[in-house]
């Protein structure tokens, strides 16, 4: 691999990532986390994601841990999502989508032969950047997992768990046969994480919830990820830097470059404490796109 | 373009350009009244026949029917006059019915394996094209395809072989449209699906298809409508009754495009009323296929916004 | 609530499940079984009607394309079975019908697309779908007893104006009665107009707005404009959607059958009697045996393959005019 032509700053070459984060092994539990005991649900070493020829993200490693919130942030095409969908296998249904590398779940490759994606994204859930409710009522929306997943009765006593844990029991109990295309954009999202909790999965994923959300409901997901971190461990890919500051626990800044042959790939830039990412970032261009510079 | 070079205006305010419709060239003027004036007649000439044809059928049929026009046996002779046409109705009822039967479940799969497997692999894209071309056989061959490759072979005519033909000329039908609603189905509700830990099989059948189910309806309906109208296969393959036969598999069977057909080639009176009671008729069973399927796709429309 | 519970154990099992991976793998070969029924049939159709037809082309050879006398029962010798005849009523009856649908066609195209105001448009459109639902057999009945026995009159009329005038005194001749060539490329053209259209308008409606309004901007009349804009992007998908329309009237069989007059005839004059290969069919079907039964699949051979292959070049047509459509916006 040749050496990156990058502009001076702390990454010189593929694939070492300045990382401030404890060094050694991250699959250590963490010493340095804000609560002190996370462990390390998920982990990423090297993982490279090619589109056919083209490799969208390169060498990317980096820890999820558990029960915290996990931001990943950076500039339109520098493969944050792209990253975010390998983790639960979402990229296998993309045509020549390719996934190298390691990213394991518990120690285990998620990646391997005799590992099915079913039973991946059944722990490993996601929520999408649209809302995006099934043409069904708001009881079988959050139903659907549990049925699929072969869990029989009592669905109602889950059905309103999920939606409590969704903060969205209260305004949807009476009309729980409704569709769920007829609630608001913000109970729509909110539905969705139900339909994802519901299935009790281990982490979350959370490919820009927001981004098609006002203020208003955006801030009642904010609360509510907050409340879910006590249970879930969650990731979040967010364009929305106050967002991640105010959410997240641990901050993965990505950039996209141009390699010696003029194509442009994701990079992660740095990984590390959200506050230590917003207050004293390790790396020049994590500093520039926080405050504003970033070209 | 600058004011000073439109050529100077007549009879208005000094300078100001003539924005008035004799501005016009005479004969830009005329060309285009002459053009639209003929796509305006073009219309009058589609509406003329079908205005005459249903109006028609709707005064001669409305001489002969009645309900023993619907009950009453075939005569099984076209001088003789009177009703009725009982058993071509559940001919047509029961042999379009088995049609469907076969034809729709067949094509909504053969819609999945395009739109959510094949997508654009070369077999697929044979397969869609196939189909496109196989809408365009004619229905001749279709009854002569059945009649060589079920009537002979089981060696006699029965109401299943009628089905058989019309199953055949469904299927693309059934298969292209219920395509194009699957392709409607947003990608974001099987990512949903798939992100739940559902299988895909589980994904097609719990989440797409309801998704398009009202749309997929619709075009099968459009397609049943369609095959009710067929002739020529009935002709060939099913042979002739004149009393009523439930059994599709055992015995010859007829059907109303069938009868129209016999019935308009004689020269008696009571022949020709019987087919125009059975136009009626048929015409009443289409409208109504095609009227039902209308209110379900606009029922879908509404749900989508 | 207790989410705590939700805790997974420390190694969870990501393994596939028993039968979850072999219901996927089912449901698929199911599906791609059910698509690959299309192949098969048109397959199948080839096969079992060419072998049927098989003992007509050995006895007849090249001559059954050649050959315009068609006598299953001649008074004395072999029968003799030449398509030519009905071949040639299929042509001058699907050229006919071309002739009157595709302009009347285009015609209402346009009208949905860019002349009708709102109100006016849902009803042509309703028009177009009553003149498709209505069944074929139902034109032909109207065909047989109403419209021919008027055009009669109309005919004569039309001879007595040419009568004498080269060419064209031939092509409208004597009109014996109202079931001739004539009339069934009229009712041809009938059944033909809704399948046209409908693909015009589809055509028509890929044309993009910016084109249509840079035109009128530019002080274009709607004539204008449709001329500048709409024809040049649509001429594609307009010669597709014309094939489409000589298939489905080639194919047409019942309508034909009873309007055409039923008589084997190769004649220039298109107010006499003729047949077509698929009224032919089904008018002959019932009475034949052996190699007459044989000689008629054979007329089914030749209208598959040429309906197969006009099918083919016209969605060629116009799915390349598509792409072409889409390459142009993009």
């Amino acid at each position: 691999m040749p050496t990156a032509n990058t502009p001076a700053g702390t990454v010189t070459s593929h694939p070492s990532v300045s990382v401030s984060a404890p060094s050694a092994g991250w699959n250590d539990a963490g010493v340095d986390t804000p609560d002190g005991a996370a462990t390390t649900v998920m982990n990423l070493a090297d993982v490279s994601v090619h589109y056919g020829s083209y490799e969208a993200v390169r060498g990317t490693s980096m820890p999820i841990r558990q029960n915290q919130i996990t931001a990943m942030i950076g500039p339109s095409g520098c493969g944050k999502s792209t990253i975010l969908r390998s983790l639960n296998r979402m990229n296998d249904l993309i045509a020549g989508a390719r996934v190298t590398g390691s990213v394991t779940y518990h120690g285990q490759d998620i990646y391997a032969k005799d590992v099915d994606p079913i039973q991946v994204r059944r722990r490993i859930g996601m929520v999408f950047q649209k809302p995006n409710p099934f043409p069904k009522s708001i009881y079988d929306n959050v139903a659907y997992g549990l049925r699929i997943n072969g869990i029989k009765g009592k669905l109602d006593d889950h059905v309103e768990e999920a939606l409590t844990g969704a903060a969205l029991w209260d305004e949807v109990k009476d009309k729980l046969k409704t569709s769920g295309l007829a609630l608001s954009g913000g109970q729509q999202q909110r539905l969705c994480i139900a339909r994802t909790i519901a299935v009790k999965p281990d982490v979350i994923l959370m490919d820009e919830p927001c981004s098609a959300l006002d203020p208003i409901a955006t801030s009642k997901i904010e609360d509510l990820m907050y409340e879910l971190s006590k249970s879930y461990t969650i990731v979040i890919v967010t364009h929305n830097m106050q967002q991640a500051a105010r959410v997240s626990h641990y901050t993965a800044f990505f950039t996209a470059e141009v390699d010696e042959k003029q194509v442009r790939h994701g990079r992660l830039v740095e990984f590390d404490q959200t506050s230590r990412i917003f207050t004293n970032p390790g790396d020049k261009r994590t500093e520039d796109y926080i405050t504003g510079r970033f070209g | 373009m600058t004011t000073t070079a439109t050529p100077p205006a007549t009879g208005r305010g000094q300078g100001a350009p003539d924005l008035s419709r004799g501005a016009l060239s005479m004969r830009r003027r005329v060309v285009n009244h002459v053009a639209s004036g003929s796509i305006h007649l073009a219309l009058l000439l589609a509406v003329i026949p079908l205005g005459l044809v249903i109006w028609t059928v709707l005064n001669r049929g409305a001489g002969v029917m009645s309900l023993d026009f619907l009950n009453a046996d075939i005569p099984n002779s076209y001088r003789r006059e009177g009703p009725g046409m009982g058993p071509a109705i559940v001919g047509t009822l029961l042999i379009t019915g088995m049609a469907s039967l076969m034809a729709i479940p067949l094509g909504v799969f053969g819609a999945i394996y395009l739109n959510e497997y094949g997508k654009q692999k070369p077999l697929a894209r044979t397969i869609r094209l196939m189909a496109d071309v196989m809408t365009g056989v004619p229905s001749i061959v279709m009854g002569l395809f059945i009649y060589i490759s079920w009537v002979l072979v089981v060696g006699r005519f029965t109401g299943f072989a009628g089905s058989l033909a019309l199953a055949c000329l469904m299927l693309p039908v059934v298969i292209r449209s219920s395509e194009e609603m699957l392709r409607l189905v947003p990608d974001e509700l099987r990512q949903a699906s798939l992100a739940l830990g559902a299988r895909k099989w589980r994904t097609i059948l719990t989440v797409v298809l309801p998704a398009a189910i009202s749309g997929i309806t619709s075009g099968a309906l459009l397609a049943v409508a369609r095959a009710a109208g067929e002739t020529a296969p009935i002709v060939i393959v099913t042979g002739i009754v004149f009393s009523t036969n439930t059994n599709l598999f055992d015995g010859s069977n007829t059907a109303l495009p069938a009868q129209i057909f016999r019935n308009a080639s004689q020269p008696f009176v009571g022949a020709q009323d019987r087919a125009w009671g059975a136009a009626l008729t048929l015409i009443v069973i289409v409208v109504l296929f095609t009227i039902v399927s209308r209110v379900i796709a606009n029922r879908f429309a509404l749900k989508e916004r | 609530m207790t989410l705590t519970e939700n805790k997974p154990e420390t190694r969870p099992s990501l393994a596939p499940q028993k039968g979850g991976l072999l219901a996927d793998r089912a449901f698929s070969w199911w599906t791609l079984g059910t698509g690959l029924l299309v192949l098969g049939i048109l397959a199948l159709i080839l096969i079992t009607t060419v072998r049927e037809a098989w003992p007509a082309f050995v006895e007849m050879g090249f001559r059954y394309v050649t050959e315009r006398t068609w006598d299953p029962n001649p008074a004395e010798g072999a029968p003799i079975f030449g398509a030519l005849s009905f071949m040639y009523g299929t042509a001058v009856t699907s050229l006919i019908a071309l002739l009157i649908a595709v302009p009347v066609s285009i015609g209402i195209a346009l009208f949905i697309t860019e002349l009708a105001p709102r109100r006016l448009r849902g009803s042509a459109i309703t028009v177009i779908d009553l003149l498709a639902a209505v069944p074929s057999v139902v034109f032909g009945l109207w065909g047989v007893l109403v419209l021919a026995p008027i055009l009669v009159d109309f005919y004569r009329g039309v001879h007595d104006v040419f009568s004498g005038v080269p060419v064209l005194g031939t092509i409208f001749g004597e009109a014996a009665s109202g079931r001739n060539f004539m009339t069934a490329g009229l009712i041809l053209a009938i059944m033909v107009t809704p399948i046209i259209t409908s693909i015009c308008r589809e055509v028509f409606g890929t044309v993009p707005q910016a084109d249509k309004d840079a035109a009128l901007a530019l002080g274009a009349t709607r004539w204008e404009m449709i001329r500048g804009a709409v024809f040049p992007h649509s001429f594609g998908g307009i010669t597709g959607a014309v094939m489409l329309g000589l298939g489905r009237a080639m194919g047409e069989t019942i309508a034909v059958a009873l309007v055409v007059g039923g008589s084997t005839n190769l004649s220039a004059n298109l107010f006499e009697p003729g047949n077509t290969m698929a009224a032919v069919i089904v008018q002959q079907f019932g009475e034949s045996t052996g190699t007459y039964t044989a000689a008629l699949i054979g007329l089914g051979v030749v209208l598959f393959g040429m309906t197969v292959l006009i099918n083919l070049a016209a969605q060629r047509i116009v799915r390349r005019a598509e792409a072409r459509m889409r390459g142009g916006v993009a």
